[in-house]
């Protein structure tokens, strides 16, 4: 049985996690190398890194630190901000990442995905939503969610699914933050429209936010979360015990060294 | 020395990184007397069949693994680098393996019915064979550890070559192996501790 994923995210500027963690061990709590081994340790099945650098030296700091973490983390990469071209799949690809999510690129440009998953494969294309209600519907956001695109999301992600992305990740702009559970209604609509693997971002602050998230939508692959994950407020294992306990599928790990 | 088959297929970062993590230096080349003179080949790959297959053959490394399997060096396919191990496969028309593992590569969408989704992506676990001895290569593994999969087409009609399967609205083929040639539809390099294990085990065959 394929099992859920559990998915902490980190936002990297200029080489270093932004958000600060309060993890004990760490020598250094803002190192995405530290961080994901500390992470893949703790039984996380996939990494997400977020460059939210706007600099191109922030960049290529961000392309050695990647270089750096896929040398010595063994589960799958995504990269994600700052992808506007094909020459940015290469870029991160290279770096030994194995996914790329893109959003605002991917808006401006929506050709860019099928360019990537005719070169890369449909696997390695992700495509990532920024979503929010606007006057009793689902409409995407760009630019980190500041702007208003006017999409309608449904529409949206239809549009992406069928030039080649191989995965979703929504993330709703309403519940994000709050930490009050995610965003199940939104997440339903997504499901119910595409038939690739979706992932739910935005709105986690407790274990029983993932139970209630897998239960209500068993077709949602993975649950992602980041400042719950940093401050520990949720720990990997205990989590992935507890969503067992509850009768979803999860990757068990021999030697959990956290 | 562990030799990776370099023929422009795919990325060879991560399989690089994580032999390196066992204190494996592995040599990635696509010299014909390098591949010759190391003491066993890891044949990676990702997309599609047809154009890998093809790489092989203009390459003559096709007829060099052959030749390095038949003498009894340790071969080891991963993802698509195992199908090619096999003697055809169904992608996009009909076209010639390696037929060194008996069996044929087909897509999986009409073995696992419907409502699942195509490729077969994330973790899965790892069922083995009743009855029958262990892979050498699952040596330190236990039935049930989860491996990371990414593929949309699967071997079938392997016989007894299966090593490991994994349940995906179906019973895919995982692994397989005959003596010393071997492979795995997952990603060892992306398993983590699981897969290191396996890696390691290979390395040590």
């Amino acid at each position: 049985m394929i099992t859920k994923r559990i998915i902490p995210c980190l936002d990297v500027r200029d080489g270093r996690v932004v958000k600060g963690t309060n993890f004990l061990g760490l020598r250094d709590v803002s190192s995405p190398v530290e961080l994901a081994a500390y992470y893949s340790a703790c039984g996380a099945d996939e990494l997400v890194f977020y460059d939210i650098t706007a600099s191109s030296d922030g960049r290529k700091l961000f392309t050695d630190i990647l270089t750096e973490v896929a040398s010595t983390v063994f589960i799958p990469l995504t990269v994600g901000g700052g992808i506007n071209a094909v020459e940015d799949f290469d870029r991160v690809l290279k770096c030994g990442a194995d996914k790329v999510s893109v959003n605002s690129g991917a808006l401006k440009n929506p050709q860019l995905i099928r360019d990537a998953a005719m070169k890369y494969g449909d696997q390695c294309v992700v495509l990532s939503i920024d979503a929010k209600r606007v006057d009793g519907s689902f409409r995407v956001f760009s630019k980190g969610g500041r702007e208003n695109t006017g999409l309608e999301l449904i529409e949206w992600v239809k549009k992406g699914v069928s030039l080649g992305a191989g995965e979703v990740v929504l993330n709703s702009i309403d519940t994000d933050g709050v930490k009050g559970g995610f965003d199940i209604p939104m997440l339903e609509a997504v499901c119910e429209s595409v038939n690739v693997p979706v992932i739910a971002s935005g709105g986690a602050g407790n274990e029983a936010h993932f139970i209630e998230l897998f239960q209500k939508l068993p077709k949602v692959d993975a649950g992602l979360a980041a400042s719950i994950f940093h401050f520990g407020e949720v720990k990997i294992p205990d989590l992935k015990q507890e969503l067992a306990a509850n009768g979803i599928t999860m990757r068990m790990i021999k030697e959990q060294t956290c | 020395m562990l030799a990776i088959v370099d023929y422009g297929v795919g990325n060879l970062f991560s399989l690089k990184s994580s032999l390196k993590r066992l204190g494996i230096d592995a040599l990635v080349t696509g010299d014909a007397n390098e591949l010759r003179r190391a003491e066993r080949i890891i044949l990676p790959g990702v997309g599609a069949f047809e154009d890998a297959a093809t790489k092989l053959r203009l390459t003559g490394l096709d007829v060099l693994l052959k030749e390095e399997a038949a003498a009894g060096k340790p071969l080891m396919g991963i993802c698509l680098g195992m199908q090619l191990l096999f003697e055809a496969s169904y992608e996009y028309g009909e076209h010639a393996g390696l037929a060194l593992l008996p069996g044929t590569v087909k897509p999986i969408a009409p073995m696992i019915g419907e409502g699942l989704k195509v490729p077969h992506i994330g973790w899965n676990g790892l069922i083995f064979p009743k009855g029958k001895e262990k892979s050498p290569l699952f040596r330190e593994v236990d039935e049930g550890e989860c491996v990371y999969f990414v593929h949309s087409y699967a071997a079938v009609d392997c016989g007894d070559a299966v090593t490991a399967k994994a349940e995906y609205g179906a019973l895919l083929t995982a692994a397989a192996g005959k003596g010393n040639v071997m492979g795995t539809q997952f990603h060892p390099e992306k398993s983590g501790d699981t897969g290191l294990r396996i890696l390691k085990a290979f390395a040590e065959l």
